[in-house]
């Protein structure tokens, strides 16, 4: 009696790990599933020619996407010079004052930008900008996507310059160094590689955004670098070649799925690296 | 006779409500080492800080009375000019970890945006770390970063990168407690020959410290200056209770 | 002779700019109000522009079973139908795998090669954009839903809720996974050699005394994934079959709130239809605000706790 009890109680034991392992890697054969297509794919249509030109009208065969690898590129630098000085800035005053009711009410309202949907930052980009200038443009995607980068860069700004212990501070407000210059060039040094790896994260995050540039940067099958203009982007080309019925055009999906993927995971990956190897002692 | 180079006048420092320091009066004189004891809490971190002015960084700290540097109200000129004039080391050694050792010794020109020329800065890091007495242990690898040193290394960087500001008064408090004893008494004796040249304000816990390298001891209790003389006289002959028993091991 | 002189402040002229503080601290505060300007502009422009649909529908908009733009009826039951559906059949078919591998990598295998490299998925899984696992959902999922769909007898579209709800269940799974991860790593040691030393096998540790210990952070973890399931467009877009009609079976084409508003606002024409997406928009807005708040605070309150 005693023994079976144990034997059952062993065999729940045994079979539950197996379960658990079986579902564990079950779990990343999507993965597996999604790169092989991507790669299978996309390999087989990316050369030169598909990154420097083009897209071809409907019917002839070859054409490239360098218009959204341009656009893709114009709609993060805007971004970036949206978001990261700004970004930096609410990161530090949040660092500085810990406590305090705007510190709290500017924690919040990042939490809630941060959690907000893709879609919605899209209507506001129209809404703010597109609809008053009466025009899709790469300014208006630019804005959107800086919205979805500041969050990311507010909150870890804030919690990489809060693990910089206040004695750094003191010693340099105690050499008579001002405050603003000991911000800038004690504290943020410090604090570098986690802002800049913030940086870096939200970049491969918002260059695969789709949804934020429907109704602003809209698509472009041309060409072009004017920002008040509409532009074409990796992931709008991906959507609207995708939605097409023309076979070649799928083919150009997949490899710009191809360029987009491993763009954003190259970024991730450098992220990593540099969280591993670039931390400052203290 | 010398005159003081600090003048502390009915000095009060508070945090909020919680008043730390009461009504205390004491000269500081010149090159002589004057160490701040009391017990724990007794208020010597903040009179430190309040002499280069680092106490009004806390929010809602207050102070009043008067500190005054060679006749000058420290409190009537910028907080800036009164953090160069006087140098500080902390409990815990903390060079600038992004920067290398040099720099680190010149990193309050450097910080402050004061140009010179390379062999300028050449001849003040020599010297600041020759007078901390760590250019010979660091003359080789002056471009690491200051952060690879030992801790007692790492504490005579920082009393380097104060010396280097030539400042009128170099503040060290507790500049041992994180120390271990040969460090220590490696920095006592840079005390004392540093007195040669800087006035000096030590705190210290330790009573054998203060009487090893003190010429002067000031005894703090819950904020109130005790006792304030000529180190030998208040240790062998201490005119207060509350002094005796704290030297005697009674309390603190 | 070093301090009987002048002091370094007189000789070499330091500058001193007191205006060069007051900006910078300025500058830092404007960035921080700024945040809040945003949030809120964000919400006031979300309000001003869903008011016609606010005024004209109030709250028929929310259980109206007509959503239609030519009669300019405007009602969100079938959608919401259709997010709830998706939402929930994705988080559950999600649950399984994120739980096993929260358990697989907090408690059976928290070092080592082969954790490291089922990590290293998980993370590359969480990286890739979401249009990308549209784009191969419509493409190679899809197809394999229509086989499914043809064996079961049910219209073969391959499109539509059940499809979503796979790709949607593939894109959450790391993420609770990795929260759950987190959480089963805060449970003390103690508790669970204390039980071990009772004679309990691993699965009966993990049972009764894990599971009960971050049950409410492996909620919360899920709570946030369901936020993201509802908050997610481009690949919910591409797959659901966009039809705004109250679905019928977990296979039939259907349109969440965000899919809405991707596939018919740049079309929409007339105060009245443009305004209630965005007035769907602020729902969304709403919806994923209050469940990522909750499912928050309860992670919150459990790091404290531990
Ligand atoms: N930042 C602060 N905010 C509020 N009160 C403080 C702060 N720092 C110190 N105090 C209070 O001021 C009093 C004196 O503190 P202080 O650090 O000067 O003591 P101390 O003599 O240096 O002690 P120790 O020997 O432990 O370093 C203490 O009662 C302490 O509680
Ligand atoms: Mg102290």
């Amino acid at each position: 009696m005693e023994t079976e009890n144990l034997f059952f109680r062993i065999f729940k034991d045994r079979l539950f790990k197996l379960v658990v392992i079986v579902f564990s890697f079950a779990s990343s054969l999507p993965l597996l599933f999604i790169l092989f297509y991507i790669f299978k794919n996309g390999i087989a249509v990316i050369n030169w020619q598909f990154l420097t030109q083009l897209p071809k009208p409907v019917g002839e065969v070859g054409g490239g996407i360098s218009n959204a690898i341009v656009g893709t590129a114009i709609l993060i630098i805007l971004s970036s010079i949206c978001s990261i000085p700004l970004g930096i800035c609410t990161g530090i005053y949040l660092s500085e004052h810990r406590t305090g009711k705007l510190s709290y009410a500017v924690r919040l309202c990042v939490e809630i930008l941060q959690g907000m949907p893709s879609i919605v930052i899209g209507i506001i980009a129209y809404m703010w900008i597109v609809m008053p200038l009466r025009t899709f443009s790469a300014f208006s995607g630019g804005i959107a996507l800086a919205i979805m980068m500041l969050p990311i860069i507010v909150r870890s700004t804030e919690e990489t310059l809060k693990l910089i212990p206040d004695s750094l501070k003191e010693a340099s407000l105690a050499l008579g160094v001002p405050y603003y210059k000991t911000i800038l060039k004690v504290i943020v040094p410090a604090g570098l590689s986690g802002i800049v790896t913030a940086v870096i994260i939200s970049i491969a995050r918002v260059a695969g955004e789709t949804a934020p540039l429907l109704f602003t940067a809209f698509g472009n099958p041309f060409m072009n670098v004017n920002i008040s203009k509409p532009v074409n982007a990796l992931p709008l080309l991906i959507f609207n070649y995708a939605a097409s019925p023309y076979p070649e055009w799928h083919a150009l999906a997949w490899g710009a799925s191809l360029v987009l993927a491993v763009f954003v995971l190259t970024l991730n990956f450098f992220a990593k690296m540099m969280t591993k190897k670039w931390k400052v002692q203290f | 006779m010398e005159s003081p180079v600090l003048k502390v006048e009915s000095f009060c420092a508070s945090f909020g409500e919680h008043n730390v320091l009461k009504n205390i009066t004491l000269d500081v004189t010149q090159n002589k080492l004057t160490a701040m004891m009391g017990p724990s809490g007794c208020g010597k971190t903040t009179l430190v800080r309040c002499i280069n002015r680092m106490h009004e960084l806390i929010p809602n700290a207050s102070v009043s009375g008067k500190m005054l540097l060679h006749n000058e109200d420290l409190y009537a000129m910028s907080p800036i000019i009164a953090r160069r004039k006087i140098g500080m080391v902390f409990q815990r050694p903390n060079p600038f970890p992004t920067m290398t050792i040099y720099d680190n010794v010149i990193a309050g020109y450097k910080l402050n945006g004061v140009k010179k020329s390379r062999e300028e800065f050449d001849k003040i890091v020599e010297e600041s770390l020759r007078r901390a007495a760590l250019w010979d242990e660091v003359k080789n690898v002056l471009y690491r970063k200051g952060t690879f040193l030992s801790g007692g290394q790492q504490q005579r960087l920082c009393i380097a990168r104060a010396l280097a500001m030539r400042p009128e008064i170099l503040l060290l408090d507790e500049p041992t407690s994180a120390l271990d004893p040969k460090s220590t008494s490696h920095i006592e004796e840079l005390m004392i020959e540093l007195k040669e040249t800087v006035t000096i304000i030590l705190v210290t816990h330790n009573i054998a410290q203060a009487a090893r390298t003190s010429d002067f001891t000031a005894f703090i209790y819950l904020g109130e200056l005790v006792e304030f003389g000529p180190t030998q006289k208040l240790f062998t002959v201490p005119k207060d209770k509350r002094t005796e028993e704290y030297l005697t091991g009674k309390f603190g | 002779m070093y301090n009987t002189g002048q002091s370094a402040v007189k000789k070499t002229g330091f500058q001193l700019l007191p205006p060069a503080e007051t900006v910078f601290r300025g500058f830092l505060y404007g960035a921080a109000v700024c945040m809040i300007l945003l949030l809120v502009g964000i919400f006031l422009t979300l309000l001003v522009y869903s008011f016609p649909s606010i005024r004209e529908f109030g709250l028929r908009f929310l259980y109206g079973k007509t959503w239609d733009p030519v009669t300019e009826e405007f009602g969100t039951l079938p959608i919401l139908i259709g997010t709830i559906i998706t939402s929930f059949l994705s988080l559950a078919i999600s649950i399984p795998f994120s739980l096993s591998l929260s358990i697989y990598l907090g408690e059976y295998s928290t070092k080592g090669t082969v954790a490291s490299l089922l990590q290293g998925a998980i993370e590359l899984l969480a990286g890739i954009p979401s249009i990308i696992y549209g784009f191969w959902g419509l493409f190679i999922l899809v197809p394999i839903v229509r086989s499914i769909e043809t064996a079961l007898g049910v219209p073969p579209l391959g499109v539509g809720i059940f499809a979503s709800s796979l790709v949607l269940s593939i894109m959450i799974i790391p993420y609770s996974a990795s929260l759950g991860r987190e959480v089963i790593r805060l449970v003390p040691d103690e508790l669970k050699e204390a039980a071990y030393s009772l004679g309990a096998t691993r699965f009966e540790v993990i049972r009764k005394i894990i599971l009960p210990y971050v049950i409410s952070g492996i909620t919360a973890g899920n709570l946030l994934s369901l936020g993201r399931a509802i908050g997610e467009t481009m690949a919910v877009t591409m797959v659901i079959g966009n039809a705004n009609f109250i679905p019928t079976s977990i296979f039939a084409p259907a349109n969440t709130m965000a899919s809405v508003i991707a596939n018919e606002f740049t079309e929409a024409t007339g105060t009245l239809y443009v305004s209630s997406l965005i007035e769907t928009g602020l729902l969304l807005f709403i919806v994923t605000m209050i469940i990522n708040m909750v499912g928050k605070q309860i992670i919150k309150k459990m790091s404290v706790q531990v």
